[in-house]
């Protein structure tokens, strides 16, 4: 018997219908646990182990350490630099695991406006991300805090610019993440999507030293992606920054376009 | 119900599917044959909209495939072996897939019961053998309760006991007045399976005919004709619309001519013969008969062992 026993309802693709099939997906791989898995570790672990370490810096009275305050505040989260391999991955290959595997032709079978895959991964891997990493950054900065407590120069959520700070981890990771999304709707590859976004993220500010050295690079290096997103997580702002917002919503509006992009050619590509 | 109207579509120059017009009724299995690199593939990815045509269009049950609110129970397919994501089980994939048109889970028990996957369906596919990636690509084409199936090259590495299960399937779908359309490149299988056949070579359409019409028409008067007077036979043979050749020592290979009127020609004029047989082409010869000329990918020809043979 080949017809169907139990009823179905002729249903209608819908948005919302997307979502609840994307979240499937996203929930039903292991790469999707690992990765957040990764991300978590790392942000906790290292964070402790950088609180430990500029603690025990701290301790030695001998060797004073100047704008020890500002720094109590970003030295638990600077992990953040770590997870965003991890939490960049996932967000690449929440769509290029998709092209590897030939997926993503009975996806775009199943939707044949297309669209609506696109917006619903980027929607339910931005809700996972977020409130994860928003935990884990308050965690951690708690966590973190308690041990510089012991040298009496812990920040507080109360302390300047800390509450952004902390808040501003869980946005910024999932903003790389969307940008890794993007990418990876616009490459199609795994390897070369993680390749470009890591090329975007770590290898472009190593340029930027290099700009700075001019007087015209100096106005073009904050408008680099990372350094405008990394604004937001600092309160020692280099010369000449964007300011925390602003640099972000740069942050922010590169990962726009990127998907204004993937979502152009996804509609106009052979699948 | 497919309707290509003058579907065609190029990469750079080159042209993998060019001109091609068919339609698929529902009721029957059509076969889709051709060679490899014909535009099977590429025709079949145009009717599912995930391929664009250069120009031409074509339509499932009186729509463009993107047009319809709920595709997956218009139309389900099979596409090349395992588009699925090897990291997830074979039920969660079923699941995500039924999630966009709101079919319920019990559905997917059902599909799974029904390919019999049953005992696999919680591992990751990753794992599946070819024929078990089938039979999962086939349960999702069912999901939906769809009136049109596309299948690409379903039988492909499926054990006989699973070709012999998906040829009863496919007639069973087609007995439910479903539209059922399979590509192949295996003319025998195809032979077994469908009642009509679209046969295509460097994506021109080459034939759309029933199988019983085709093999005839392929095989259409040729008779093999022995005799020790093979030379003066040929000879008086000889007229307008009639070829012979030589296949062999006394040997002759007629065509344009029946085998009784071979036989009266003869016998009229006191020539022996050993043996006068009208040529029933097999399956595969009427193939590659319609095909030889549009093969995309061909290895040398063997000469002395073909001669030999």
């Amino acid at each position: 018997m080949t017809t169907a026993t139990t009823p179905l309802r002729t249903g209608r693709v819908t948005q919302l219908r997307v979502l609840n099939s994307e979240w499937i997906k996203l929930r039903t791989l292991r790469s999707t646990f690992w990765s957040l898995f990764a991300a978590v570790v790392a942000t906790m672990g290292l964070g402790m182990l950088f609180s430990w370490g500029f603690a025990s810096r701290l301790s030695d009275h001998a060797r004073p350490i100047e704008h020890a305050a500002t720094m109590a505040v970003t030295v638990p989260l600077r992990p953040y630099v770590i997870a965003q391999l991890a939490v960049g991955v996932l967000g690449v290959m929440v769509i290029t695991g998709e092209y590897s595997t030939g997926m993503i032709r009975a996806t775009l079978s199943a939707v044949p406006g297309r669209l609506p895959v696109l917006w619903a991964k980027a929607v339910v891997f931005s809700v996972v991300v977020l409130v994860l990493m928003e935990i884990v950054s308050f965690v951690t900065f708690l966590g973190g805090e308690a041990i510089l407590s012991s040298q009496h120069v812990q920040a507080t959520l109360s302390s300047p610019q800390a509450l952004r700070i902390v808040a501003g981890v869980g946005f910024y990771l999932t903003v790389v993440g969307l940008l890794g999304t993007a990418l990876g709707a616009i490459i199609r590859s795994t390897a070369g999507a993680i390749a470009a976004l890591f090329g975007i993220l770590l290898v472009l500010p190593v340029l930027g030293e290099v700009l700075n050295l001019t007087s015209w690079g100096r106005h073009i290096t904050p408008y680099l992606p990372s350094n405008a997103g990394g604004d937001l997580l600092t309160n020692a702002p280099e010369p000449g920054s964007l300011g925390p917002w602003t640099g972000f919503g740069v942050f922010v509006l590169y990962t726009a376009i990127a998907m204004a992009v993937a979502a152009y050619l996804l509609k106009r590509r052979d699948a | 119900m497919i309707e290509a109207k003058a579907l065609t579509k190029r990469y750079g120059d080159k042209i993998a599917v060019n001109d091609l017009s068919f339609t698929v009724k529902p009721g029957v299995v059509t076969g889709f044959l051709g060679p490899n690199g014909a535009g099977k593939s590429t025709t079949m990815r145009m009717i599912l909209g995930l391929d664009r045509p250069t120009s031409g269009s074509v339509t499932v049950n009186g729509r463009p495939y993107a047009g319809h609110a709920a595709p997956l129970h218009e139309v389900g397919a099979l596409l090349e072996a395992k588009a699925i994501h090897t990291g997830r089980t074979a039920y969660n994939h079923l699941l995500a897939l039924a999630a966009t048109t709101g079919i319920p889970r019990g559905r997917v028990d059902e599909v799974i019961d029904l390919v019999g996957l049953r005992d696999v369906a919680r591992k990751r596919v990753g794992g599946f053998s070819l024929g078990m990636g089938q039979r999962l690509g086939i349960a999702s084409a069912l999901l939906g309760d769809p009136r049109t199936l596309i299948l690409d090259e379903p039988v492909n590495g499926l054990d006989p006991e699973g070709i012999l299960w998906i040829r009863n399937l496919l007639k069973d779908l087609a007995a439910e007045g479903r539209a059922v359309f399979v590509s192949s490149h295996l003319m025998s299988e195809m032979a077994l399976t469908a009642e009509h056949l679209i046969v295509i070579g460097r994506g021109k359409l080459i034939a759309d005919t029933s199988v019983t019409e085709f093999i005839e028409r392929a095989s259409a008067g040729r008779v093999k004709v022995r005799s020790p007077q093979a030379a003066r036979l040929r000879d008086l043979l000889a007229g307008p619309d009639v070829t012979v050749a030589d296949i062999a020592e006394g040997t002759l290979l007629v065509s344009g001519l029946t085998s009784d009127q071979i036989g009266m020609i003869a016998g009229d004029n006191g020539v022996t013969l050993f043996e006068l047989a009208p040529q029933q082409a097999s399956l595969e010869e009427a193939f590659m008969e319609l095909t030889g000329e549009s093969v995309e990918y061909r290895a040398p020809a063997r000469t002395a062992e073909r001669s030999a043979a």
